[in-house]
Parts: C-alpha cells; structure tokens; sequence
C-alpha cells in the first residue's frame, strides 16, 4: 500500500518526462527553441554550486515571508471571526488588496526600501500569501456552532479559553487547506521579486542571468527547481497538516 | 423542598428585521431539589432559549432566574449541558473529551482523579472498552453517551438538556432513557430535560410542562405520579396511556394558540 503510494507519483513523473523528451526529439526542436529533459544534467553538473545558493535564497525567503503570512492571517482571520464590525470594514479592503496584482507592486516595494533585496523578497512572499490563510480563518471561527461555544461557556470559561481549547484546533482543518494554497502563492511571491527586481538573488535571479545569457538548458533547469522546491514545501505543510490535524482525516471505507 | 430551580415570570423578545420577536411570556417553572423536569411545546416556542437562559448565557428581559437561592446573572460551574447535536471535539479522544468541564472546573484536580471520574462514567454509560476511540469511531448512540458523561462529569447540581435524544432512531432513544435513568438514581443532580417527545417525557419526567405556542407561557403542569424505577414497559400501562393523551391533548391546544397567532 504505502509503496504504492511512493511508486505512482514517481511514474507519473518519469512519464511526464519521458513525454517531454518525445516531443521535443519528435519536432526536432534545437535547445534553443525548447530544452529537453536530457540536456538538464548537464546544466545542473555545470551550476550545481548556483543552484544550491540560490535555492536556499528563495527557500528560506519563501518560508519567512509564509511564517509571517501565518501569524499575521491568523490573527487577522481572529479579529474577523469574533467581531462582525471588523469582518464588515475588513473585508473589502482585504479582497481590494488581494485583487491588486503583485507584480505592480514589486517596483513600489523596490523604490520604498531601495537595496533591502531580501526584506523586499520576504515583504512581498507575505503580501501575497496571507489572505487565504485570514479568510479561512475567520470563516472557520465565525461559522463555530452555538453548542461548541456553549460547552464551556455555560461553565463560565474565558473567550480566550474557548478559542484555545474549541475554536482553534477546530479550524486547524481549514487552516491547513488555507495553507497548502498560501505556501504556493508565497513561492511565487518570491519568485516574482528575484525575477523582476535587478541584482536580485534566488533561483529567480538565475533564470534571468540563463535568459540574458541565452542559456535554455540553464532557464529549464531552473524551472525544475522550482517545482522541485514547490513540491518540497507543499509537502512540508502536508506532514505538519497530519501532526497537527490529522484527526480530521477520515479512515477510508 | 427547596426549589433548586426558580423560574420566575421570565419574558424574553429576540430582536429582529421585523421588530421584536417575543418568545417567553411570563413563564413560571419551579423544579424542586433532585427532580426532573421535562419541557414540551410546539416547535419553535422557545425552548431552547429557556436552556440558554438557565445555563445564564442569556439575560430575560423581565422576570429572574434562580438557582439554588442565588438569582442567575453569568454562567455558573455547577451546570451541565447536553444538546442534540452531541458536539464532540473530533481531536480528542472520548475519555478527553469526558474530561473537558473538569479543566474548566477543576484545573487543579489530578489527572489521575479525572481519568478515573471519567472512566467511571463512561462504564455506567456503557462505554467501557471505548475511552482512547476518536468521536467518529461511535454511533450517534455511543456519542450521545459521552455527551451525557461530559455533561455530568464535574458533578453540577443542574443539567439542562435540549432534544438529547432527538437525533437517534426509536430502539436507540429508548436505550439511551434507561441510561439516562440510571444516570440519575447514580449522579445528584436536578434535570431540566427539553424534548418533543411525549413518551420521553413521562418516562423520564417527575413533572412535564407544557409551554404554550410562542411566546411561550406555562400552560400545564403534569405530574407524573410513576415510581422512580421505571421500566420501558410502564408506559403500555393505562395510567400512563392516559397522561399521554392528556399531554397530547395539552399540545394540540398549545398549537392552536400557535396557529391564531399568525
């Protein structure tokens, strides 16, 4: 069963190289016009240095920016669960900002903090992924049935008490589904500063300096990366999903 | 005796679009020490506010609420609740979730103390065997149990249950009575029991209130002159038959002040 689980994932992946590669050699396409999956080992042998800075760039920026996204989303989903008032005046500004695309951002961050390439990075990672993770949240606070408040409140416990011991592992479910989405959008947050910003740093810096320098196999090299680190974290939030809320996964059958 | 629950002339309105809803009007309910209580009335006449405004999560509008000699102003430890839907915490086990008043309660009794307030509960409910199960390992049957242990488990004089067993099929309800009775010859507590169910009432009942249509007002007061132990079989015996017709007879009466409202 479990090597099952292992195996699939990992044919399909040579299966979608194994088509890639087909393509590419079926329209005779040079590696100028479309890499192929076998001219990545040369470009990953080459850089391999690169690759292992650069990845650790985004993967730590990406992760800072999403622990911030985490509190700050929290405690915003708080306040928008609890207070009506707040969810009111809250909710257009956040679908407002939300709406906003964040590459127009990126040369307003660069002009308002000139040079902080990694604060920007990290800013940028949390603006874009703190909004699912407010939205679940408050919904999964404001939706909390009478009963479940009524347990400990007809004992007199605290608001706070029963956020604690109810509300919050309540909405952990939520909060998770939330997170899967956040983690992804936080990688592009920060994919998207190394990429556009000059002299940035990061996997996205390398696929510019692989498009500058015309270097395909470089620029396909790093999108791997990428979704290799993406898958990376995605899953690093799949494993704390079932540490922390795995009680809300049903038992087949 | 002491009338451990005091339901003074309580009137409450909810606010609405359409102006104030009124719900309660003038209900008088007294409920001596030790006695259970049953409420009926016709849906929607405001039971369930009455279970709020015992447990003192609400205020009246008028009128007061006793418990014990004291007039209810917040909520107060001595009081359980059960509720239809039997709210178990899915992350926790059910000995834990059994346990969760006594955190609140009880924050400096030992854990060994809870473990074994719990487990002794659970036994006399039936669920020995069951305290490490997750909540969605039971039937409704099993959760609703462990809802009544939890209810009960700091020991509070007053438990207020809303339409407990309203959710589950026939055999289950009436399983779930001769728990709740043996409950009650075991654990001291007075009983405030809102049901729809007539049977219920006068099986587990020492008295049965009917409440009018809303805004709901006492409108008879039943007792039930059964003994103390029960059995399913009582209520296919005439005395019984006949308080189940007169019940019957109450809440038609009750509907029909309903249907004038509107």
């Amino acid at each position: 069963m479990d090597f099952k689980k292992i195996l699939t994932p990992i044919l399909s992946i040579i299966a979608f190289l194994a088509i890639w590669e087909f393509i590419v050699w079926a329209n005779g396409w040079p590696n100028y016009v479309m890499a192929s999956p076998s001219d990545l080992p040369a470009a990953y042998m080459r850089y391999w240095n690169l690759f292992l800075i650069d990845s650790w760039q985004t993967l730590w920026r990406t992760v800072a920016g999403l622990a911030i996204s985490i509190v700050f989303g929290t405690f915003l989903g708080m306040v928008m669960g609890f207070s009506r008032t707040a969810r009111d005046a809250l909710y257009p500004l956040l679908v407002g900002f939300n709406a906003v695309p964040k590459a127009t951002v990126v040369p307003v961050l660069a002009l308002l903090f000139i040079g902080a390439h990694d604060f920007n990075t990290v800013l940028m990672a949390f603006m874009i992924s703190f909004f699912p993770i407010a939205v679940s949240v408050g919904i999964g606070l404001s939706t909390l049935e009478p009963e479940y408040r009524d347990i400990l409140g007809a004992l007199g416990a605290s608001k706070f008490t029963i956020f604690r011991k109810i509300a919050l592992p309540k909405t952990l479910p939520e909060f998770f589904g939330a997170l899967k989405v956040s983690v992804t959008l936080a990688f592009i947050g920060t994919n998207l500063v190394e990429i556009i910003s000059p002299h940035g740093k990061g996997l996205g810096a390398l696929f510019l300096s692989g498009q500058t320098n015309g270097d395909y196999p470089l620029m396909f090299a790093v999108l791997i990366a990428l979704a290799f680190l993406g898958i990376l974290l995605y899953y690093a939030v799949v494993a704390l999903e079932k540490i922390f809320a795995g009680w809300a996964e049903r038992q087949p059958g | 005796m002491e009338n451990l629950i005091d339901i003074r002339g309580v009137t409450h309105a909810y606010q609405t679009k359409h102006g104030p809803l009124p719900v309660l009007d003038h209900l008088d309910i007294r409920v001596p020490q030790g006695e259970f209580c049953a409420v009926v009335g016709p849906s929607g006449c405001g039971k369930s506010t009455l279970t709020r405004l015992v447990a003192g999560l609400m205020k009246p509008d008028q009128g007061e609420v006793w418990l014990h000699g004291e007039k209810v102003t917040s909520p107060r430890k001595t009081v359980g609740m059960a509720f239809q839907n039997p709210v178990m915490l899915e992350w926790r086990s059910i000995i834990e979730n059994v346990m969760l008043p006594l955190e609140i309660v009880a924050p400096g009794m030992a854990k060994s103390e809870k473990v074994a307030r719990a487990e002794h509960l659970l036994e006399m409910v039936g669920l020995k065997g069951f305290e490490t199960k997750r909540p969605s390992e039971l039937s409704g049957g099993m959760r609703q149990r462990a809802s009544l242990c939890r209810a009960i488990v700091h020991k509070p004089d007053v438990l207020i249950m809303d339409e407990p067993f309203g959710a589950l099929d026939n055999f289950t309800r009436e399983d779930l009575w001769q728990t709740m009775r043996d409950l009650r010859a075991a654990e001291p507590f007075t009983a405030v029991l809102i049901t729809h169910d007539l049977r219920e009432s006068v099986f587990l009942g020492d008295q049965v209130i009917v409440l009018s249509g809303r805004p709901a007002h006492t409108q008879y007061v039943l007792d039930v002159d059964l003994p103390k132990d029960r059995t399913i079989d009582v209520l296919y015996e005439p005395k019984a038959v006949d308080m189940l017709h007169l019940l019957r007879d109450q809440i038609r009466i009750a509907q029909g002040r309903d249907e004038e409202m509107h």
